[in-house]
């Protein structure tokens, strides 16, 4: 069924029985051509443009849970392109385009938001290098402003400015950035997968990988033996357990970033607004609830819920920039497990494994390269080469010196 | 999380900071034949297991010492801590 303004009154009139569930529950075949491994955002719209975009036919998804259960449904929804470095900024900006269009491509209300970003400068280095950044958003064809304090106090006027440690000296605003509703954009992928065919599958856990003279043939799945041509892992915080049953290990570790939310409040903060000083990103859902948070826990773990340290730091720095929020209740909170890469930046590539492909390292900034990466891992898959915007997310860059490392700080598991 | 300092006792986690994993203490030979591929494994790649875990904290706002813990990723329960100091000299007792 085709959603429009027009089904919503008919079916209101109607009493609302002619819903139909949005995607079919089948039983997995004996075999696909592709196999994909992970029902979270990426792994959907992998599905999704492989079977729109790219003509393949014979598509499974499986998910070990159910969909939306993992990060795509755990995230703080914030969509933006401003990344500096040749690898990723190009990639995140063909993301944004294709946010753009989404609900239009899917025919599905994801409630993009495209109210801008901006992240705080609170000297003058930083200022400096927001400008360098700023650049080069715009050299990627993103839109970027260097905002003066000024500016930035007419604009958020009721930011603490003259911190006496921290004060604001500039802004950087990306207005085309914003938020969507991230359990939406699992939905809206999964409906539009399924109804150009692809079988999505739940409750089926993939426990380990069928091979044949060094090609992967398929794989064992908690529902049995499944075939297929080509295998597409794309399982987030839990990439090196699922690849180590390929006998494979990853430049990944997997750590806790929590999420916050308020009671619901009358419109206080029109953007997204980030610290530059301490690690600290805040935006309003359209419920109302302040939707925040901060920083990894920052230890290896694989338990979806954080620990105080983290919150209370968060909460003290929203205390330092925005002092108003102190009597803002807080509702709930909860945490998701990150394959944070060693360099910041993702990995979409074949493996050494015939027929074996791998998506992830994702870090905390996979929800805004939901709709390219699932453009890209699924031209790699249909085609068996990088997409133009991906081409640099290879496993060998560690290896070859060519990591992307936005921050500059070397091997670390904890960039962003 | 509370983390069973050798001497200091039970101490709270966030007066440490995490390093990683504890393979971390074996940097490879920077002249051996393969130091490219040994170091690119010891800097990039993990085990990254779900269940236990060797691991460095810093007792940074403490004692300054640095601690081998051997803790579950899945439940966030210790089991051992040791001096890395100790284990550092076991290892090249036995080595
Ligand atoms: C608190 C928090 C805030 C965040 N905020 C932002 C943000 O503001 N902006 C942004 O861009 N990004 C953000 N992120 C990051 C973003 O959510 C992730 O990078 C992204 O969702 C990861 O891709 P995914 O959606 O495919 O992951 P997931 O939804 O986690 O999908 C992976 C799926 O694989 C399944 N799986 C695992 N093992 C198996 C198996 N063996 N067999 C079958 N299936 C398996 C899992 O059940 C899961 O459903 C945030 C993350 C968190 C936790």
């Amino acid at each position: 069924m085709r959603y429009s303004g027009f089904q919503v009154i008919k079916q209101g009139l109607t009493g609302n029985k002619g819903w139909k569930p949005v995607w079919r529950e089948p039983e997995p075949k004996k075999s696909y051509d592709i196999i994909i491994v992970g029902g979270g955002g990426h792994g959907l719209a992998t599905a999704h443009y492989l079977a729109k975009k790219y003509g393949q036919k014979n598509i499974a998804v499986l998910e070990k849970g159910w969909i939306g259960s993992g990060n795509i449904g755990r995230n703080t929804t914030i969509v933006r392109s401003n990344y500096m470095l040749e690898g990723n900024q190009p990639f995140y900006e063909h993301s944004l385009k294709l946010w753009e269009s989404l609900e239009q491509d899917l025919n599905y209300n994801a409630m993009m938001s495209q109210r801008g970003i901006l992240n705080l400068a609170h000297s003058d280095s930083q200022r400096d290098a927001m400008a360098r950044r700023g650049n080069a958003m715009l050299l990627s064809g993103a839109d970027a402003k260097l905002m003066t304090a000024d500016e930035v106090r007419k604009m958020v006027p009721f930011l603490n400015f003259d911190n006496a440690r921290f004060p604001i000296t500039a802004g950087l605003l990306q207005p085309r950035a914003g938020t969507a509703r991230h359990d939406a954009v699992a939905w809206g992928f999964a409906r539009s997968a399924d109804q150009h065919g692809v079988d999505i599958i739940q409750n089926c856990e993939v426990t380990g990988f069928q091979m044949k003279d060094g090609k992967c043939i398929g794989v064992e799945t908690s529902k049995g033996k499944i075939k297929a041509k080509k295998v597409a892992v794309c399982v987030a915080g839990s990439s090196s357990r699922v690849m180590e049953k390929a006998g494979m290990r990853l430049p990944i570790e997997s750590h806790v970033l929590q999420a916050f939310v308020s009671e619901g409040l009358k419109l206080t903060i029109p953007g997204i607004v980030t610290f530059g000083a301490g690690h600290l990103y805040i935006s309003q859902s359209d419920k109302g609830g302040l939707v925040f948070g901060g920083d990894l826990d920052g230890y290896n773990t694989y338990a979806q819920r954080g620990n105080m340290p983290t919150l209370e730091h968060v909460v003290e720095d929203m205390m330092g920039l925005m002092p108003f929020l102190g009597r803002a209740r807080l509702l709930r909170m909860w945490g998701g497990v990150m394959d944070m890469s060693m360099d910041g930046s993702p990995i979409i590539d074949k493996t050494h494994i015939d027929g074996l492909y791998f998506n992830g390292g994702w870090c905390y900034g996979g929800f805004k390269a939901t709709p390219a990466s699932g453009d890209a891992y699924a031209h790699l898959i249909a085609t068996d080469t990088p997409h133009p915007t991906a081409t640099k997310f290879r496993f060998d860059r560690f290896l070859r010196g060519g990591m992307i490392d936005e921050k500059g700080s070397g091997a670390q598991p904890n960039l962003h | 999380m509370i983390i069973n300092h050798p001497t200091l006792g039970p101490r709270d986690a966030a007066e440490f900071v995490h390093l990683g994993d504890a393979t971390l203490m074996n940097r490879p030979d920077w002249q051996a034949e393969d130091a490219v591929e040994q170091f690119h494994e010891y800097l990039y790649q993990r085990d990254n297991p779900a269940g236990d875990y060797r691991e460095l904290w810093y007792h940074e706002q403490g004692d300054r010492s640095w601690l081998v813990v051997t803790r579950n990723t899945l439940t966030h329960e210790i089991t051992d801590v040791q001096m890395a100091r100790d284990v550092a000299m076991q290892q090249a007792k036995s080595s």
